[in-house]
């Protein structure tokens, strides 16, 4: 299982401002290790993300994106106090949802 | 042992669809995944894999970034448009071996306004396109150069 994700929400005037840093390796599959093997491709292949338990993103992403993933995106009619949970699911079938407060 | 061609055939495919089923094959664990997108080698295959029409480019999508990225490994970037109706907004890097690096599926609760990290094998164009609602591709695109470890480009 991976590690948690960190994620901050602000609330600002009529939205928020949600930035979410996700750990995970994202190996491309075009390197190759010491003994010249290539490392499989492990990244994660879809997001998304829920305003108080609403769909309100989804994405999919492809091995270009950085390790250890940060995004942010921003969320009309969010308050504080409102929950906006993120998912992910890697290449392997891995998942992980967490969830933050809107302060 | 047997082996026309024929049986040959058969037999891998009954082999394939074990492995599918059994979810040994990653590329279609998830059928969501949009994976000819992914393979795509140019903006407009990954458009068109998206079901896109020709990108036009225009001052109403905005790519932000550095003009030079010290470490190609984790690039800032962020792509934004003002305009209504936005319904997929996505991110590129030309000279990556996969040139698509990610699709925010907008929806109308959230702003078509994302910041993400990419990585970048070497100096090259980046895209954001917006694919509008009623079908048609804004894009606009920006060169980031790479210096890796600082030795020039």
């Amino acid at each position: 299982m991976a590690d948690p994700m960190r994620i901050r929400a602000q609330a600002a005037g009529d939205k928020a401002t949600v930035r979410v840093l996700m750990s995970h390796e994202m190996e491309t599959g075009q390197r190759k290790d010491s003994a010249g093997k290539t490392i499989p491709a492990w990244f994660i292949q879809e997001v998304s993300a829920a305003h108080n338990g609403k769909t309100v993103l989804t994405a999919e992403w492809g091995p270009s994106v950085a390790k250890n993933p940060f995004m942010q995106f921003n969320v009309k009619g969010a308050k504080a106090g409102d929950k906006i949970s993120v998912s992910w699911v890697d290449n392997k079938g891995d998942k992980r949802t967490d969830e933050a407060t809107v302060s | 042992m047997i082996q026309t061609r024929r049986e040959m055939l058969a037999h891998s495919a009954t082999v394939a669809g074990l492995l599918a089923t059994a979810g040994l094959l990653p590329q279609t664990a998830l059928a969501a995944w949009p994976q000819a997108a992914f393979d795509a080698k140019t903006l407009a295959d990954a458009v068109k894999a998206l079901g896109g029409g020709t990108p036009a480019e225009s001052k109403d999508v905005t790519l932000t970034g550095p003009d030079i990225a010290e470490n190609g490994a984790v690039v800032p970037v962020g792509c934004a448009s003002a305009l209504p109706g936005v319904k997929k907004m996505l991110l590129l890097v030309e000279k990556n071996p996969s040139v698509l690096a990610a699709v925010f599926n907008v929806t109308d609760a959230v702003e078509a306004n994302f910041n993400t990290r990419v990585k970048m094998g070497q100096s090259s164009n980046v895209y954001a396109v917006a694919m509008m609602g009623d079908g048609k591709v804004l894009f606009a695109q920006k060169e980031i150069k790479v210096t890796l470890g600082g030795c020039g480009g």
